[in-house]
Protein backbone atom coordinates (compact mmCIF):
# COMPACT_ATOMS: atom_id res chain seq x y z
CA UNK A 1 0.00 0.00 0.00
CA UNK A 2 1.34 3.66 -0.60
CA UNK A 3 1.58 5.86 1.84
CA UNK A 4 -0.10 8.77 -0.30
CA UNK A 5 -2.82 7.14 -2.66
CA UNK A 6 -5.03 10.10 -4.46
CA UNK A 7 -8.18 7.83 -6.88
CA UNK A 8 -10.46 10.51 -9.16
CA UNK A 9 -10.26 13.92 -7.44
CA UNK A 10 -12.43 16.58 -8.14
CA UNK A 11 -12.38 19.92 -7.10
CA UNK A 12 -15.38 22.49 -7.85
CA UNK A 13 -15.77 26.16 -6.46
CA UNK A 14 -19.33 28.03 -5.29
CA UNK A 15 -22.49 27.25 -6.78
CA UNK A 16 -21.83 27.57 -10.15
CA UNK A 17 -19.45 24.07 -9.48
CA UNK A 18 -16.56 25.02 -11.46
CA UNK A 19 -14.06 22.25 -11.50
CA UNK A 20 -10.38 23.41 -10.83
CA UNK A 21 -9.27 19.85 -10.50
CA UNK A 22 -10.61 17.07 -12.65
CA UNK A 23 -10.27 13.91 -11.96
CA UNK A 24 -6.58 13.69 -10.63
CA UNK A 25 -4.89 9.87 -10.22
CA UNK A 26 -1.17 9.62 -8.28
CA UNK A 27 0.40 7.91 -5.29
CA UNK A 28 3.35 8.57 -3.48
CA UNK A 29 5.03 5.67 -1.79
CA UNK A 30 7.42 5.83 1.69
CA UNK A 31 10.02 8.49 0.86
CA UNK A 32 9.31 9.43 -2.29
CA UNK A 33 9.63 12.71 -3.70
CA UNK A 34 6.74 13.98 -6.80
CA UNK A 35 7.01 16.80 -8.13
CA UNK A 36 3.52 18.83 -9.84
CA UNK A 37 4.24 21.05 -12.61
CA UNK A 38 1.89 23.13 -14.20
CA UNK A 39 0.78 27.27 -14.91
CA UNK A 40 -1.11 29.50 -12.25
CA UNK A 41 -4.98 28.35 -12.10
CA UNK A 42 -3.85 24.19 -13.57
CA UNK A 43 -5.57 22.73 -10.44
CA UNK A 44 -1.88 21.86 -8.51
CA UNK A 45 -2.52 24.13 -5.16
CA UNK A 46 -6.38 23.06 -4.80
CA UNK A 47 -4.84 19.28 -5.57
CA UNK A 48 -2.36 20.02 -2.62
CA UNK A 49 -5.18 21.64 -0.12
CA UNK A 50 -7.36 18.87 -0.98
CA UNK A 51 -5.12 16.14 0.40
CA UNK A 52 -4.32 18.44 3.53
CA UNK A 53 -7.95 18.54 4.09
CA UNK A 54 -7.35 22.23 3.78
CA UNK A 55 -10.08 23.30 1.02
CA UNK A 56 -12.23 26.20 1.38
CA UNK A 57 -15.89 26.03 2.52
CA UNK A 58 -17.06 27.19 -0.72
CA UNK A 59 -15.26 24.39 -2.17
CA UNK A 60 -16.72 20.72 -3.40
CA UNK A 61 -13.77 17.76 -3.55
CA UNK A 62 -15.02 13.93 -4.38
CA UNK A 63 -12.82 11.13 -4.95
CA UNK A 64 -10.85 9.40 -2.40
CA UNK A 65 -7.25 10.66 -1.03
CA UNK A 66 -5.92 7.97 1.65
CA UNK A 67 -3.06 8.64 3.56
CA UNK A 68 -1.66 5.59 4.90
CA UNK A 69 -5.11 4.30 4.46
CA UNK A 70 -7.08 7.38 6.17
CA UNK A 71 -9.44 8.74 3.75
CA UNK A 72 -9.30 12.72 4.23
CA UNK A 73 -12.27 13.11 1.98
CA UNK A 74 -14.88 13.86 4.04
CA UNK A 75 -12.73 13.41 7.38
CA UNK A 76 -14.32 15.67 10.30
CA UNK A 77 -12.05 18.61 11.39
CA UNK A 78 -10.92 17.14 14.33
CA UNK A 79 -9.26 13.68 12.92
CA UNK A 80 -7.30 15.99 9.95
CA UNK A 81 -5.94 18.28 12.80
CA UNK A 82 -4.73 15.19 14.26
CA UNK A 83 -2.60 14.56 10.92
CA UNK A 84 -1.37 17.94 9.87
CA UNK A 85 1.34 18.91 11.02
CA UNK A 86 2.22 15.13 12.20
CA UNK A 87 1.92 12.91 9.37
CA UNK A 88 1.63 15.33 6.99
CA UNK A 89 3.01 19.00 6.66
CA UNK A 90 3.08 21.87 4.39
CA UNK A 91 5.22 24.62 3.49
CA UNK A 92 3.75 27.38 1.59
CA UNK A 93 5.38 30.07 -0.91
CA UNK A 94 5.75 33.32 1.15
CA UNK A 95 6.86 32.63 4.77
CA UNK A 96 5.92 35.84 5.51
CA UNK A 97 2.28 35.06 5.89
CA UNK A 98 2.84 31.09 7.35
CA UNK A 99 4.54 33.04 10.62
CA UNK A 100 2.98 34.94 13.11
CA UNK A 101 4.42 38.59 13.02
CA UNK A 102 4.13 38.58 16.88
CA UNK A 103 5.67 35.33 18.12
CA UNK A 104 8.94 34.42 18.64
CA UNK A 105 9.94 32.02 15.96
CA UNK A 106 11.28 29.08 18.48
CA UNK A 107 7.77 29.43 20.34
CA UNK A 108 5.83 29.06 16.76
CA UNK A 109 8.40 26.01 15.93
CA UNK A 110 7.60 24.24 19.68
CA UNK A 111 3.64 24.86 19.12
CA UNK A 112 3.99 22.39 16.33
CA UNK A 113 5.85 19.83 18.96
CA UNK A 114 3.67 20.54 21.89
CA UNK A 115 0.57 20.16 19.99
CA UNK A 116 1.30 17.01 18.35
CA UNK A 117 3.57 15.57 21.05
CA UNK A 118 2.57 17.21 24.45
CA UNK A 119 6.02 18.18 24.63
CA UNK A 120 7.08 20.50 27.76
CA UNK A 121 8.69 23.97 27.09
CA UNK A 122 11.83 23.21 28.15
CA UNK A 123 13.03 19.66 26.55
CA UNK A 124 10.74 20.97 23.63
CA UNK A 125 13.52 23.80 23.27
CA UNK A 126 16.11 22.09 23.06
CA UNK A 127 14.79 20.14 19.76
CA UNK A 128 13.22 23.27 18.46
CA UNK A 129 16.95 24.67 18.51
CA UNK A 130 18.38 21.70 17.07
CA UNK A 131 15.87 21.46 14.16
CA UNK A 132 16.53 25.04 13.55
CA UNK A 133 20.21 23.95 13.31
CA UNK A 134 19.25 20.99 10.82
CA UNK A 135 17.96 22.99 8.24
CA UNK A 136 20.95 25.13 7.96
CA UNK A 137 20.43 27.91 10.12
CA UNK A 138 23.94 29.15 11.72
CA UNK A 139 23.41 30.61 15.16
CA UNK A 140 19.87 28.52 15.51
CA UNK A 141 19.45 30.20 19.43
CA UNK A 142 19.22 33.62 18.55
CA UNK A 143 17.00 32.91 15.44
CA UNK A 144 15.02 31.03 17.86
CA UNK A 145 14.37 34.53 19.95
CA UNK A 146 13.81 36.49 17.25
CA UNK A 147 10.31 37.93 15.55
CA UNK A 148 9.92 36.93 12.02
CA UNK A 149 10.10 40.41 10.58
CA UNK A 150 14.29 39.89 12.34
CA UNK A 151 14.94 37.54 9.61
CA UNK A 152 15.81 37.73 5.90
CA UNK A 153 13.21 35.35 3.40
CA UNK A 154 15.76 32.81 3.48
CA UNK A 155 15.67 32.70 7.23
CA UNK A 156 12.05 32.30 7.05
CA UNK A 157 11.23 29.95 5.08
CA UNK A 158 14.06 27.75 6.52
CA UNK A 159 12.14 28.37 9.95
CA UNK A 160 9.02 27.01 8.07
CA UNK A 161 10.49 24.22 6.86
CA UNK A 162 11.64 23.60 10.61
CA UNK A 163 8.33 23.78 11.70
CA UNK A 164 6.64 21.17 8.76
CA UNK A 165 9.78 18.33 9.66
CA UNK A 166 9.98 18.66 13.49
CA UNK A 167 7.44 15.71 14.27
CA UNK A 168 9.09 14.16 11.28
CA UNK A 169 5.96 13.58 9.20
CA UNK A 170 5.54 10.82 6.21
CA UNK A 171 4.53 13.66 4.15
CA UNK A 172 5.96 16.91 3.16
CA UNK A 173 3.50 18.97 0.91
CA UNK A 174 5.71 21.70 -0.48
CA UNK A 175 3.84 24.48 -2.67
CA UNK A 176 6.06 26.76 -4.43
CA UNK A 177 8.43 27.13 -1.42
CA UNK A 178 11.14 29.36 -3.06
CA UNK A 179 9.37 31.18 -5.67
CA UNK A 180 9.65 34.45 -3.45
CA UNK A 181 13.17 33.71 -2.88
CA UNK A 182 16.05 35.07 -4.65
CA UNK A 183 18.10 32.79 -6.73
CA UNK A 184 21.36 32.36 -4.38
CA UNK A 185 19.02 31.62 -1.55
CA UNK A 186 16.56 29.66 -3.50
CA UNK A 187 19.85 27.37 -3.84
CA UNK A 188 20.88 27.35 -0.57
CA UNK A 189 16.78 26.50 0.47
CA UNK A 190 16.66 23.68 -1.80
CA UNK A 191 19.93 21.68 -0.74
CA UNK A 192 18.97 21.77 2.88
CA UNK A 193 15.08 20.61 1.78
CA UNK A 194 16.86 17.78 -0.35
CA UNK A 195 18.85 17.41 3.02
CA UNK A 196 16.48 17.21 5.22
CA UNK A 197 13.75 15.13 3.38
CA UNK A 198 16.93 12.53 3.05
CA UNK A 199 17.75 12.77 6.77
CA UNK A 200 14.47 12.06 7.50
CA UNK A 201 12.92 9.82 4.86
CA UNK A 202 10.23 11.29 4.80
CA UNK A 203 7.89 11.69 1.01
CA UNK A 204 7.45 14.98 -0.37
CA UNK A 205 4.60 16.75 -3.08
CA UNK A 206 6.73 19.72 -4.44
CA UNK A 207 4.76 21.85 -6.54
CA UNK A 208 6.12 24.76 -8.67
CA UNK A 209 6.11 26.07 -12.40
CA UNK A 210 9.67 25.92 -12.61
CA UNK A 211 10.65 22.52 -13.85
CA UNK A 212 13.98 23.15 -13.06
CA UNK A 213 13.31 23.92 -9.22
CA UNK A 214 11.53 20.48 -9.32
CA UNK A 215 14.17 18.48 -10.76
CA UNK A 216 16.34 19.39 -8.11
CA UNK A 217 14.18 18.07 -5.01
CA UNK A 218 12.41 15.06 -6.98
CA UNK A 219 12.94 12.40 -9.46
CA UNK A 220 9.23 11.74 -11.07
CA UNK A 221 6.84 14.77 -12.36
CA UNK A 222 3.47 15.25 -12.84
CA UNK A 223 2.32 17.85 -15.43
CA UNK A 224 -1.01 19.09 -14.89
CA UNK A 225 -2.69 20.91 -17.31
CA UNK A 226 -6.64 22.66 -16.46
CA UNK A 227 -7.23 20.44 -13.59
CA UNK A 228 -6.08 17.22 -15.37
CA UNK A 229 -2.86 15.45 -15.04
CA UNK A 230 -1.76 15.28 -18.89
CA UNK A 231 1.67 13.42 -18.36
CA UNK A 232 3.74 11.43 -15.75
CA UNK A 233 7.43 10.44 -15.74
CA UNK A 234 10.91 10.92 -14.57
CA UNK A 235 12.53 14.24 -15.48
CA UNK A 236 14.64 12.42 -17.88
CA UNK A 237 11.98 10.83 -19.49
CA UNK A 238 9.93 14.44 -19.64
CA UNK A 239 13.20 15.50 -21.34
CA UNK A 240 13.38 12.83 -23.84
CA UNK A 241 10.00 11.05 -24.55
CA UNK A 242 7.50 13.79 -23.75
CA UNK A 243 4.39 12.31 -25.03
CA UNK A 244 2.16 15.98 -24.33
CA UNK A 245 3.00 19.07 -26.81
CA UNK A 246 2.17 21.20 -23.58
CA UNK A 247 5.00 19.40 -21.68
CA UNK A 248 7.46 19.75 -24.68
CA UNK A 249 6.54 23.30 -24.11
CA UNK A 250 7.18 23.21 -20.88
CA UNK A 251 10.55 21.92 -20.99
CA UNK A 252 11.69 23.94 -23.76
CA UNK A 253 10.53 27.48 -22.49
CA UNK A 254 11.99 26.30 -18.98
CA UNK A 255 15.94 26.13 -20.39
CA UNK A 256 16.66 29.67 -21.16
CA UNK A 257 20.39 28.82 -21.79
CA UNK A 258 20.04 26.73 -25.44
CA UNK A 259 19.00 30.14 -26.83
CA UNK A 260 21.12 32.47 -27.77
CA UNK A 261 21.12 35.81 -25.94
CA UNK A 262 18.92 37.84 -28.30
CA UNK A 263 17.71 35.51 -30.08
CA UNK A 264 13.70 34.65 -30.02
CA UNK A 265 13.06 32.14 -27.26
CA UNK A 266 10.22 29.27 -27.80
CA UNK A 267 7.40 29.39 -26.06
CA UNK A 268 4.30 26.98 -25.16
CA UNK A 269 2.57 27.99 -27.75
CA UNK A 270 4.75 26.85 -30.34
CA UNK A 271 4.03 24.00 -29.00
CA UNK A 272 0.72 23.59 -27.84
CA UNK A 273 -1.80 26.04 -29.58
CA UNK A 274 -4.24 28.31 -27.11
CA UNK A 275 -6.99 27.87 -29.54
CA UNK A 276 -6.64 23.96 -29.37
CA UNK A 277 -7.07 24.58 -25.43
CA UNK A 278 -10.15 27.21 -25.72
CA UNK A 279 -11.63 24.48 -27.88
CA UNK A 280 -11.13 21.67 -25.53
CA UNK A 281 -12.96 23.70 -22.53
CA UNK A 282 -16.13 24.71 -24.82
CA UNK B 1 33.25 62.76 -27.36
CA UNK B 2 29.36 62.31 -27.20
CA UNK B 3 27.95 63.21 -24.04
CA UNK B 4 26.29 59.17 -22.46
CA UNK B 5 23.12 58.86 -21.75
CA UNK B 6 23.47 58.65 -17.87
CA UNK B 7 26.85 59.69 -16.17
CA UNK B 8 26.37 58.88 -12.44
CA UNK B 9 29.40 59.97 -9.63
CA UNK B 10 29.48 58.71 -6.38
CA UNK B 11 26.27 57.94 -5.78
CA UNK B 12 25.57 57.50 -2.00
CA UNK B 13 21.56 56.63 -0.69
CA UNK B 14 21.56 56.14 2.78
CA UNK B 15 17.71 55.28 4.65
CA UNK B 16 17.14 55.34 8.26
CA UNK B 17 14.88 52.30 9.25
CA UNK B 18 14.10 52.93 12.73
CA UNK B 19 17.08 53.95 14.61
CA UNK B 20 19.10 52.45 12.19
CA UNK B 21 21.15 53.83 9.28
CA UNK B 22 20.99 51.64 5.70
CA UNK B 23 23.73 52.44 3.56
CA UNK B 24 21.77 51.23 0.71
CA UNK B 25 24.06 52.67 -2.20
CA UNK B 26 27.97 53.16 -1.89
CA UNK B 27 30.11 56.01 -3.83
CA UNK B 28 28.84 54.19 -7.18
CA UNK B 29 30.03 55.08 -10.59
CA UNK B 30 28.01 54.67 -13.94
CA UNK B 31 28.24 55.37 -17.23
CA UNK B 32 25.49 54.25 -19.64
CA UNK B 33 25.69 55.14 -23.70
CA UNK B 34 22.51 55.36 -25.87
CA UNK B 35 21.07 52.28 -27.24
CA UNK B 36 23.07 50.18 -24.77
CA UNK B 37 21.04 46.78 -22.60
CA UNK B 38 22.59 46.73 -19.10
CA UNK B 39 21.64 44.53 -16.81
CA UNK B 40 22.12 44.91 -12.95
CA UNK B 41 22.10 41.65 -11.03
CA UNK B 42 22.18 41.43 -7.26
CA UNK B 43 20.76 39.54 -4.45
CA UNK B 44 17.38 41.28 -2.60
CA UNK B 45 19.50 44.08 -0.81
CA UNK B 46 22.28 44.77 -3.30
CA UNK B 47 20.99 48.43 -4.16
CA UNK B 48 19.93 47.29 -7.37
CA UNK B 49 16.18 48.57 -7.40
CA UNK B 50 17.54 51.90 -5.42
CA UNK B 51 20.07 52.68 -8.31
CA UNK B 52 17.72 52.49 -10.71
CA UNK B 53 15.15 54.40 -8.84
CA UNK B 54 17.63 57.41 -8.61
CA UNK B 55 18.51 57.38 -12.26
CA UNK B 56 14.57 57.47 -12.92
CA UNK B 57 14.37 60.11 -10.77
CA UNK B 58 12.15 58.89 -8.35
CA UNK B 59 14.52 59.02 -5.49
CA UNK B 60 17.40 61.55 -4.36
CA UNK B 61 20.90 60.33 -3.56
CA UNK B 62 22.05 61.17 -0.14
CA UNK B 63 25.03 62.31 -1.92
CA UNK B 64 26.92 62.30 -5.67
CA UNK B 65 25.23 63.28 -8.72
CA UNK B 66 23.71 62.10 -11.69
CA UNK B 67 23.42 63.53 -15.21
CA UNK B 68 20.66 62.83 -17.91
CA UNK B 69 22.02 63.66 -21.35
CA UNK B 70 24.47 66.28 -20.01
CA UNK B 71 21.70 67.78 -17.81
CA UNK B 72 22.15 67.45 -13.87
CA UNK B 73 19.24 66.13 -12.67
CA UNK B 74 20.04 65.60 -9.19
CA UNK B 75 19.98 69.46 -8.66
CA UNK B 76 16.46 69.74 -10.33
CA UNK B 77 13.11 70.47 -8.91
CA UNK B 78 9.99 68.25 -9.75
CA UNK B 79 8.51 70.39 -11.60
CA UNK B 80 11.53 71.12 -14.00
CA UNK B 81 11.87 67.00 -14.74
CA UNK B 82 9.26 66.48 -17.20
CA UNK B 83 11.85 65.81 -19.70
CA UNK B 84 12.91 63.13 -17.60
CA UNK B 85 9.38 61.49 -16.99
CA UNK B 86 8.52 61.63 -20.68
CA UNK B 87 12.09 60.15 -21.80
CA UNK B 88 12.42 57.72 -19.16
CA UNK B 89 9.77 54.86 -18.09
CA UNK B 90 9.76 51.90 -15.71
CA UNK B 91 7.99 48.57 -15.98
CA UNK B 92 8.03 46.94 -12.19
CA UNK B 93 8.07 43.56 -11.19
CA UNK B 94 4.59 42.70 -10.16
CA UNK B 95 1.75 43.92 -12.34
CA UNK B 96 -0.92 42.89 -9.32
CA UNK B 97 0.20 45.94 -7.84
CA UNK B 98 1.48 48.42 -10.20
CA UNK B 99 -1.40 48.45 -12.38
CA UNK B 100 -4.37 50.72 -10.28
CA UNK B 101 -7.78 47.52 -10.43
CA UNK B 102 -9.61 50.29 -10.64
CA UNK B 103 -9.27 52.03 -14.06
CA UNK B 104 -10.15 50.12 -16.92
CA UNK B 105 -6.69 49.56 -18.82
CA UNK B 106 -6.99 52.99 -22.06
CA UNK B 107 -7.28 54.71 -18.56
CA UNK B 108 -4.43 52.61 -17.31
CA UNK B 109 -2.00 52.94 -20.33
CA UNK B 110 -2.33 56.86 -21.82
CA UNK B 111 -2.03 58.10 -17.61
CA UNK B 112 0.93 59.41 -18.82
CA UNK B 113 0.07 61.09 -21.73
CA UNK B 114 -2.05 63.20 -19.20
CA UNK B 115 0.49 63.99 -17.08
CA UNK B 116 1.35 68.15 -17.08
CA UNK B 117 4.65 67.61 -16.87
CA UNK B 118 4.66 64.65 -19.66
CA UNK B 119 2.61 66.35 -21.83
CA UNK B 120 4.41 69.40 -22.02
CA UNK B 121 7.39 67.47 -23.60
CA UNK B 122 5.24 65.70 -26.14
CA UNK B 123 5.14 66.88 -29.50
CA UNK B 124 2.02 68.68 -29.65
CA UNK B 125 -1.84 66.54 -30.47
CA UNK B 126 -1.09 63.41 -29.27
CA UNK B 127 -4.20 61.57 -30.07
CA UNK B 128 -4.70 59.25 -27.26
CA UNK B 129 -6.89 56.79 -28.39
CA UNK B 130 -4.45 56.55 -31.36
CA UNK B 131 -1.41 55.71 -29.31
CA UNK B 132 -3.37 53.28 -26.98
CA UNK B 133 -4.43 51.53 -30.06
CA UNK B 134 -0.73 51.43 -31.51
CA UNK B 135 0.90 50.05 -28.14
CA UNK B 136 -1.34 47.63 -27.27
CA UNK B 137 -0.70 46.18 -30.55
CA UNK B 138 2.95 46.14 -30.16
CA UNK B 139 2.58 44.36 -27.39
CA UNK B 140 -0.01 42.26 -28.63
CA UNK B 141 -2.64 42.81 -26.69
CA UNK B 142 -6.34 42.87 -28.43
CA UNK B 143 -7.19 46.12 -29.46
CA UNK B 144 -10.42 46.08 -27.39
CA UNK B 145 -8.67 45.43 -24.06
CA UNK B 146 -8.67 49.09 -23.63
CA UNK B 147 -12.30 49.26 -22.12
CA UNK B 148 -11.52 46.14 -19.45
CA UNK B 149 -10.25 46.06 -15.73
CA UNK B 150 -6.53 44.45 -15.43
CA UNK B 151 -8.26 41.31 -13.18
CA UNK B 152 -9.98 40.39 -16.96
CA UNK B 153 -6.10 39.88 -17.54
CA UNK B 154 -3.78 36.83 -16.85
CA UNK B 155 -0.26 37.00 -15.41
CA UNK B 156 1.68 37.88 -18.52
CA UNK B 157 -1.01 39.95 -20.22
CA UNK B 158 -0.90 42.08 -17.39
CA UNK B 159 2.84 42.52 -17.59
CA UNK B 160 2.53 43.53 -21.15
CA UNK B 161 -0.45 46.08 -20.40
CA UNK B 162 2.34 47.81 -17.90
CA UNK B 163 4.96 48.04 -20.62
CA UNK B 164 2.41 49.38 -22.80
CA UNK B 165 2.02 52.21 -20.50
CA UNK B 166 5.73 52.61 -19.99
CA UNK B 167 5.91 52.93 -24.14
CA UNK B 168 3.04 55.62 -24.01
CA UNK B 169 4.75 58.78 -24.38
CA UNK B 170 7.47 57.05 -27.03
CA UNK B 171 10.47 57.06 -24.01
CA UNK B 172 14.02 56.78 -24.89
CA UNK B 173 14.85 54.48 -22.30
CA UNK B 174 12.57 51.54 -20.38
CA UNK B 175 13.55 50.92 -16.99
CA UNK B 176 12.14 47.08 -16.21
CA UNK B 177 12.96 45.68 -12.68
CA UNK B 178 12.38 42.53 -12.02
CA UNK B 179 9.85 41.93 -15.24
CA UNK B 180 9.71 38.58 -14.92
CA UNK B 181 10.13 37.52 -11.61
CA UNK B 182 6.51 37.59 -10.71
CA UNK B 183 5.99 35.34 -14.07
CA UNK B 184 5.27 31.65 -14.28
CA UNK B 185 8.30 30.39 -16.38
CA UNK B 186 5.52 29.16 -19.20
CA UNK B 187 4.91 32.77 -20.07
CA UNK B 188 8.20 34.29 -18.95
CA UNK B 189 9.66 33.27 -22.36
CA UNK B 190 6.52 35.48 -23.85
CA UNK B 191 7.42 38.33 -22.04
CA UNK B 192 11.24 38.25 -23.10
CA UNK B 193 10.30 37.99 -26.25
CA UNK B 194 8.16 40.70 -26.26
CA UNK B 195 11.03 43.17 -24.51
CA UNK B 196 13.87 41.98 -26.93
CA UNK B 197 11.67 43.04 -30.16
CA UNK B 198 10.78 46.22 -28.41
CA UNK B 199 13.90 47.01 -27.39
CA UNK B 200 14.96 46.08 -31.34
CA UNK B 201 12.20 48.11 -33.34
CA UNK B 202 12.10 51.42 -31.24
CA UNK B 203 15.92 51.42 -30.59
CA UNK B 204 15.45 51.62 -26.92
CA UNK B 205 17.65 52.05 -24.47
CA UNK B 206 16.99 49.22 -21.54
CA UNK B 207 17.99 49.02 -17.95
CA UNK B 208 17.27 45.31 -16.65
CA UNK B 209 17.05 44.75 -12.79
CA UNK B 210 17.03 40.92 -11.92
CA UNK B 211 18.42 38.51 -9.78
CA UNK B 212 18.61 35.76 -12.07
CA UNK B 213 21.43 36.16 -14.32
CA UNK B 214 19.98 33.91 -17.07
CA UNK B 215 17.34 36.41 -17.80
CA UNK B 216 20.23 39.74 -17.87
CA UNK B 217 22.24 37.47 -20.79
CA UNK B 218 19.25 37.03 -22.53
CA UNK B 219 17.80 40.52 -22.75
CA UNK B 220 21.50 42.42 -22.30
CA UNK B 221 24.92 43.24 -23.58
CA UNK B 222 26.36 45.11 -20.89
CA UNK B 223 25.99 43.71 -16.87
CA UNK B 224 26.62 45.18 -13.99
CA UNK B 225 26.86 42.98 -10.52
CA UNK B 226 25.94 44.83 -7.34
CA UNK B 227 26.89 43.50 -3.70
CA UNK B 228 26.31 45.45 -0.67
CA UNK B 229 25.82 48.86 -2.28
CA UNK B 230 28.38 48.60 -4.66
CA UNK B 231 29.24 47.43 -8.29
CA UNK B 232 31.48 44.69 -7.73
CA UNK B 233 31.94 43.96 -11.32
CA UNK B 234 30.59 45.40 -14.60
CA UNK B 235 31.30 44.43 -18.49
CA UNK B 236 29.99 42.75 -21.46
CA UNK B 237 27.85 40.06 -20.62
CA UNK B 238 29.27 37.37 -22.34
CA UNK B 239 32.42 38.14 -20.94
CA UNK B 240 30.94 38.04 -17.38
CA UNK B 241 29.21 35.13 -17.50
CA UNK B 242 31.64 32.73 -19.31
CA UNK B 243 34.94 33.82 -17.01
CA UNK B 244 33.48 35.75 -14.04
CA UNK B 245 35.95 38.20 -12.11
CA UNK B 246 34.64 37.77 -9.14
CA UNK B 247 33.69 34.50 -6.20
CA UNK B 248 30.36 35.97 -6.00
CA UNK B 249 29.28 36.63 -9.49
CA UNK B 250 30.51 32.89 -9.96
CA UNK B 251 28.66 32.32 -7.01
CA UNK B 252 25.52 34.02 -8.40
CA UNK B 253 26.10 31.52 -11.71
CA UNK B 254 26.25 28.21 -9.66
CA UNK B 255 22.88 29.10 -8.23
CA UNK B 256 20.95 29.07 -10.98
CA UNK B 257 18.73 26.11 -11.01
CA UNK B 258 19.21 23.67 -14.11
CA UNK B 259 17.57 20.92 -14.89
CA UNK B 260 18.83 17.87 -13.10
CA UNK B 261 18.39 14.70 -14.42
CA UNK B 262 20.48 12.24 -12.71
CA UNK B 263 19.29 10.02 -9.95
Amino acid sequence: MSLLEVRDLRVSFGRRKIEAVRGVDFEIAEGQRLGVIGESGSGKTVTALALMGLLPDNATATGSVRLRGNEIIGAPEVALARLRGDAVSMVFQEPMTALDPTMRVGRQVAEVLRLHQGAESGPARDRVVSMLAEVGLTDPTRIADAYPHQLSGGQRQRVVLAMALINSPDLVVCDEPTTALDVTVQALVLQKLDEVLTASGAACLFISHDLAVVSQVCDRVLVMLDGEVVEAGTVAELFTDATHPYTRGLVATARLELTRPGQRLPTVEDFYAPEARLGERA
Amino acid sequence: MTEPLYRAEQLTRRYRNGGTEVLALDNVDLTIEPGRRLGIVGESGSGKSTLVRLLAGLDRPTSGRIWFEGTEITSLPERRLGFLRAAVQMVFQDPRSSLNPRMRVGDIITEPLRSRLVRRQLPGGVDHATRLAEVLEAVDLPADSGGRYPHEFSGGQRQRIAIARALAPKPEILIADEPVSALDVSVRAQVLNLLTDLVAAQGLTLIVVSHDLMVVRHLCDQLAVMRAGRIVEQGDTETVYTRPGTDYTRALLAAIPRIRTAG
